[in-house]
């Protein structure tokens, strides 16, 4: 397993534990109502650590070991790009955490714009997983 | 990766692009003052990710490493197929008539979104019924464990 | 591919089918109504959707197919694994009969810590074979 996908493995695995206790604590603040803190930006951060965090990484992650390869010298195409896809994934997934609560709490333009921005982070990691494993999409 | 792989595939990564798109417009909706029609695309935006860019995925996927790959290529895979075409075909006519027919149920956008919705449903059944019998562990453990060859 | 892996799978398809027919139904009223009702599904169709089937088939595609160990058991310690089997399944149903039934959210509250289990229980075993090569 190349080093990458194992980053991506291992992090996902990190992101299916957070989602499931961010489960756990939105169904705690169910049973005890007000008890616990927290606020409408739970479901949100709930969903995305779920779809990005969990699953697309762990998609990439996948993708990115056993596809067939890219030519015999680069065999994932570009590794560079490889590993920016994960850095911007991953800072844009965290940056929204921080915005999605930032919106919900003080609700500020600032924080409406650097929740575009986060979301921006992750369409350009979509992209660079895309330019970089289509042509791996072969019948090889 | 067989041809049908390649295909969900494909356009499982162009849903994830169209996904992070409507993110983004709806993310940046305030700020930049966009119309409150893109509200509507909260849903669209879910559906495109959850059901187009990792169901279709997972479905590629499954069709290239499961178990019996083969032979379902020998029978021309067209339960895969199908579920390609149906899964497709549903998602795209729910990503148009979800926000057209958002407060106008029962109209002629109404009527599409049931028609989106039996399209998936059908999608889902096909799948799983032409992936179920490759659920297995592989045939030649079986001839092996049986003293075979 | 190992037994657990096709429980793993086989459940997860099953779910694939129960959530789309949940969700199908509320977009078909969505689109004409016919029976207010069905919303209440909605939080049973997503948890069968996300943590059903795609977590579950996940998670038995990599007990299949994760780097397997040349001494000893090739997948190492299981137990892990098929407790999560349990763990995951119990939690889903408790989650989506409790949300959809209108039962106490102390029953969610269980499903999701049994949920939670699960994933620590399935990265307890997995975490070695995430390994490379020379791994």
């Amino acid at each position: 397993m190349p080093p990458l996908t194992r980053w991506y493995v291992r992090s996902s695995f990190l992101y299916l534990v957070a989602t499931l206790v961010t489960g756990v604590w939105l169904a705690a603040r169910a049973v005890w109502p007000g008890s616990l803190p927290g606020s409408s930006a739970l479901s949100p951060i709930y969903f995305h650590l779920f779809m990005i965090g969990w699953v697309t990484q762990l998609i990439f992650g996948i993708a990115n070991w056993m596809f067939p390869v890219y030519t015999r010298e680069a065999p994932r195409r570009s590794e560079r790009l490889g590993s920016a896809t994960y850095a911007l994934l991953n800072t844009g997934l965290l940056l929204r955490i921080v915005a999605e609560a930032g919106v919900a709490g003080a609700g500020a333009t600032g924080w409406r714009w650097l929740l575009g921005g986060a979301v921006l982070l992750l369409l350009l990691a979509a992209l660079a997983f895309v330019v970089n494993t289509w042509g791996r999409v072969t019948g090889k | 990766m067989p041809p049908l792989t390649r295909w969900f595939i494909r356009i499982a990564m162009l849903y994830l692009l169209a996904a992070l798109l409507v993110g983004v417009l709806l993310a940046l909706r305030s700020p930049l003052g966009l119309p409150g029609f893109l509200l509507r695309l909260g849903p669209v935006y879910f559906h495109l990710f959850l059901v187009g860019w990792v169901t279709q995925l997972i479905f590629g996927t499954v069709h290239w490493l499961f178990p019996g790959a083969r032979s379902a290529r020998a029978q021309t895979a067209t339960l895969g197929w199908v579920t390609l075409a149906l899964l497709n075909s549903g998602l795209l006519l729910r990503v148009l008539a979800e926000p057209l027919s958002a407060g106008q149920a029962g109209s002629f956008w109404g009527w599409l979104l049931v028609l989106s919705a039996l399209l998936q449903w059908l999608a889902a059944l096909a799948f799983a019924a032409f992936v179920w019998p490759r659920t297995r562990e592989r045939r030649r453990k079986q001839r092996r464990a049986q003293g075979g060859g | 591919m190992p037994t657990l892996s096709i429980w793993f799978v086989r459940t997860a398809f099953s779910y694939l089918v129960l959530g789309f027919t949940f969700g199908a139904l509320m977009l078909a009223n969505k689109g004409v109504p016919f029976a207010a009702t069905l919303w209440r599904l909605r939080p049973a169709h997503i948890e069968l959707l996300t943590i059903g089937w795609v977590v579950q088939l996940a998670l038995g595609v990599a007990y299949w197919i994760l780097p397997r160990f040349w001494e000893g058991p090739a997948r190492g310690n299981t137990t892990g694994a098929y407790l999560a089997y349990g763990l995951l399944n119990g939690g889903i149903w408790l989650v989506a009969l409790s949300t959809w039934l209108g039962l106490s959210p102390g029953l969610q509250l269980a499903g999701r810590l049994a949920e939670a289990g699960a994933a620590l229980s399935f990265a307890w075993h997995i975490w070695p074979r995430i390994v490379g090569r020379e791994g």
